[in-house]
């Protein structure tokens, strides 16, 4: 493979200093003894130690991170079938309508959803708080994971599919053999994509919430009025970092043991 | 395939873990108390401290839940579903769930420390004899600006001050049609609850020739934007400015003469509420001087709470800028609910004024 | 044959789907319509529809076509090359998650940071100075909204794109380079149609919801830009006026539609 230009790494370089510039610009006040994100008076450590203190908002991000993940694994899976389900439609119409309605929810304003939302949990009666916000965490991303998973289903090559059956695979065994393997990296951009949104939300969950139960974003929106404290620097520093640490550590080690597989079978 | 069923099994176990761990500290919090309460109130709007306290005298455990906007927190009352004890909205949100329906009387005999209150701040006519709410904080609309950056004529003892040729492009507005259109109203020497398309289109008209002079109409952002010098001069809520000026010592604060918004945030009991008796118990509980007195520290918004005065800085409550005497009260105006059809035409006006950018 | 196992093999995975497309898709449009054709007292009436068509609504419509089109566009220019660099590093992998990294973060927070970055006094502004230019107003203005609206797509945009360049036959562009075809041709001629299911997937992903854009219209754009998303905003929670809200919302889903139409992915070969 070739090696990257000069000039290629350092469009590579400005575009991630972007992506991180307001990140480390957050986490470098999280360090700040002036209490607000202006004025850098000093160094301090006074924030960090504020976040493992106040329980209260530990058990908000642990719950943040529990709805993103299970909403986000969830509505994978529904996305993911869905996909499949939609190419193998042959009724150009049907398939186009359902594309569309699929689309519904991503162009829907948050306030418009969650106050939908709000009504058919009331009218169905579903107890406010954990299981109203998971459920419409999951509505909101499935179709994200749907338009990831697409391309690379539209991509493949029936004949594979073909090959399989010709070669005796039972249904099971081309889904799970066949096109889910050739689709994984669209089923992983969706599961990522489906976090982002679910750990962004602010309208839906605010309205579908209840009892007690609350996500980061919901509080961070309802600091504003009195300004929002440098203790969600500091835990926003944290997640970052525990995250960073997470996926680099995940991909070496995962790295690993595969060259170390692969070397066993020579 | 082998990656997406060692994903998934990975997630399901962190997610069982964060399951237990969420359990573990949330039966640790609660340990023996039945007794649960509910508030619904902005964020960063109480000492948290306070709520630990009131835990421990009474042994009802608190939640604490938040939201950002008086109207997006009546849709969840009206809808339901969650059983909200106590709620901090402002005046006319009090005066609309009221003929909603969706409040329940408060038993002043629960509530001996009403008697802190300073009598200006009850029986107002938003709430008459304080049936249904009982004040927590207050505060006027006015104008921050810091004298440094601008002209040394501009006091705004007048709304005319802003429409000033020299402050081009130096305005900050509050994202609010209640305010802005007020504010525009005041400046015509009217009343900011008036009923007559004829004023508010003269109100509306002279507010699109202040267009020049605006920077950028923006919500609760404008606090860290005044604390950084970004404008020189906001139309803001009292508490805002005096949460700037904690941070950036060179701005100041002005009511201008012609008159402005005095608002309220009440305590409240919704319909929604299960445990009426230990509301009352947590409105005491805030009326309490000391407890006022720290929450007011805390919060930095003015205090209707008069023995809470008492205890608090001198230099605080004797500020006229936060603390405006009787007499200058007169001449503020309480928001009254305009009702649906007229609240969506102050909307529409404000709208216009936004799109003559 | 092949497409006839597809067929079978694909009924089961639909149902979870479509008992999803039905309870929060279904319904919820069926009360927004409800909802849109009421007045502020409940009664029947087509007055918001006849609002809508008023200078004002259309004047906001345009707008914000244009600008969701600004920032389609310029998300695309920007994504495209970073995806196609990423497939050619080593971590390929690696480097993509940290493209995603970024959009965990909480983007009110983010959103501040960016009021931080670009203010009078902040480090824009500074170096701006070092350079010997006077401190530009950037915050408010066209330019700061595009901007942070493409650095909250662009994760969106680049995903698609790399995944189908990532997967894409190596040999292919070699062949066209032996033929002797030119690096530009190469890439219009094959490159680019190959990926064009990824970026039209990445075009639908940008261009719909950033029609509805609301919060960085006001915190970035100090409300000198205003989309429908807005409108739809103001309708609902601050003049509670939930008919016109809808209303506009009904249209929101028109114009997505439409673009779903302009957007479509043709499905190639025998398959289906």
């Amino acid at each position: 493979m070739k090696k990257l230009s000069a000039m290629s790494k350092m469009y590579l370089i400005f575009v991630f200093a972007v992506l991180y510039a307001p990140i480390f610009y957050l986490i470098f006040y999280s360090f700040n003894s002036g209490g607000s994100m202006n004025n850098f008076e000093s160094f301090t450590l006074e924030h960090y130690a504020a976040v493992f203190e106040d329980s209260r908002l530990i058990i908000i991000l642990l719950n943040t991170v529990l709805v993103a993940l299970l909403s986000g694994l969830i509505a994978t899976i529904i996305g993911t079938l869905g996909a499949i389900g939609i190419v193998s439609i042959k009724d150009k119409k049907m398939r186009n309508t359902l594309l569309s309605l699929n689309n519904v929810l991503i162009v829907s304003p948050d306030v418009v959803i969650g106050a939908s939302f709000l009504i058919l949990f009331t009218m169905i009666g579903v107890k406010l708080g954990f299981a109203s916000v998971l459920v419409s965490h999951v509505a909101f991303s499935v179709p994200i994971v749907v338009l990831m998973v697409l391309p690379k289903l539209l991509e493949m090559n029936t004949s594979l599919i073909d090959a399989a059956r010709d070669l005796g695979a039972t249904k099971r065994d081309v889904l799970m053999r066949v096109i889910l393997p050739y689709i994984s990296p669209g089923i992983f951009a969706g599961f990522f994509m489906a976090l982002t949104y679910s750990l962004d939300d602010f309208a839906v969950t605010f309205f579908v919430t209840g009892n007690g139960f609350s996500t980061l974003s919901v509080e961070i929106y309802s600091m504003a009025r009195a300004g929002i404290s440098l203790t969600i620097n500091a835990i926003s520093g944290l997640v970052f970092a525990v995250t960073v640490l997470i996926v680099i550590g995940y991909y070496f080690i995962n790295k690993r043991s595969k060259s170390v597989a692969t070397g066993g079978h020579r | 395939m082998r990656d997406l069923i060692q994903a998934t099994v990975a997630i399901v176990i962190v997610c069982a873990l964060l399951f237990v761990a969420v359990d573990r500290m949330q039966s640790a919090g609660s340990a023996g108390s039945k007794d649960t309460l509910t508030v619904y109130n902005w964020g960063e709007y109480i000492d948290p401290e306070l709520i630990d306290k009131f835990e421990e005298e009474t042994g009802i455990k608190v939640t604490y839940e938040t939201f950002d906007s008086n109207e997006a927190m009546l849709t969840k009352v009206q809808q339901g579903g969650s059983a909200y004890d106590i709620a901090v909205p402002s005046e006319y949100t009090i005066e609309s769930m009221k003929d909603d329906d969706l409040l329940i009387p408060i038993d002043h005999s629960l509530v001996p420390n009403l008697q802190n209150i300073n009598e200006d701040f009850l029986d107002l006519p938003f709430d008459p004899g304080n049936e249904y709410s009982i004040p927590y904080f207050w505060g006027t609309v006015g104008i921050v600006y810091n004298p440094n950056l601008i002209e040394d004529h501009l006091t705004f003892e007048s709304w005319d001050d802003l429409w000033d040729p020299s402050l081009e492009r130096k305005i900050f507005l509050v994202d609010g049609s209640r305010e802005v259109i007020g504010m525009g109203l005041n400046s015509i020497g009217h009343s900011l609850n008036v009923k007559d398309d004829k004023l508010l289109r003269e109100a509306t008209d002279n507010l699109i020739k202040l267009s020049p002079n605006i920077k950028a109409i923006i919500g609760d952002e404008i606090t860290p934007l005044m604390i950084n010098n970004e404008a020189s001069v906001a139309l803001t809520f009292s508490g805002q400015a005096a949460d700037m000026m904690w941070e950036n010592e060179e701005l100041e604060f002005a009511v201008p003469q012609e008159g402005s918004n005095l608002w309220f945030d009440n305590m409240v009991i919704p319909k929604t509420s299960k445990n009426i008796e230990g509301a009352h118990k947590f409105i005491n509980f805030m009326l309490d001087a000391e407890n006022a007195a720290q929450n007011t520290d805390y919060v930095g918004y003015s205090s209707p709470n008069e023995a809470a005065w008492e205890l608090l800085d001198e230099e605080v409550v004797d500020d006229e800028r936060f603390y405006p005497s009787h007499e200058q009260r007169e001449k503020l105006e309480v928001y009254e609910n305009l009702g649906l059809e007229w609240l969506g035409k102050y909307n529409e006006y404000f709208l216009e004024f936004k799109m003559s950018f | 044959m092949g497409t006839k196992i597809m067929n079978k093999t694909a009924k089961g995975p639909l149902i979870p789907y479509i008992f999803w497309i039905l309870l929060f898709v279904i319904a919820p449009i069926a009360l927004i319509v409800y909802y849109s054709v009421l007045d502020l007292n409940g009664n029947f009436t087509l007055t918001n529809y006849a609002k809508f068509f008023t200078p004002v609504y259309l004047k906001m419509t345009l707008s914000s076509f244009w600008y969701a089109f600004l920032i389609t566009l310029f998300t695309l220019l920007f994504a495209y090359p970073t995806a196609y660099l990423l497939t050619k590093t080593k971590h390929k992998q690696l480097w993509l998650m940290l493209i995603i990294i970024p959009s965990w973060i909480n983007l009110l927070l983010k959103t501040y940071a960016f009021i931080g970055i670009f203010g009078l006094y902040g480090p824009i502004n500074a170096m701006i100075e070092v350079f010997g230019f006077n401190p530009k107003q950037i915050l408010f203005t066209d330019f700061s909204f595009v901007f942070v609206s493409v650095y909250i797509f662009i994760p969106f945009m680049i995903i698609p794109i790399f995944n189908s360049l990532d997967k894409m036959n190596p040999s292919l562009i070699y062949a066209a380079r032996d033929l002797g075809a030119s690096s530009w041709t190469t890439f219009r001629r094959v490159i680019f149609p190959l990926t064009i299911d990824g970026v039209k997937s990445g075009i639908q992903v940008t261009f719909i919801p950033a029609l509805s854009l609301f919060m960085i219209t006001r915190l970035i754009a100090g409300n000198q830009v205003i989309t429908l998303g807005t409108a739809i905003e103001q309708q609902f929670l601050v003049s509670q006026n939930w008919g016109m809200g809808s209303t506009i919302a009904v249209f929101l889903i028109l114009f997505m539609v439409l673009t779903m139409l302009f957007t479509r992915q043709k499905s190639k070969g025998g398959r289906v």
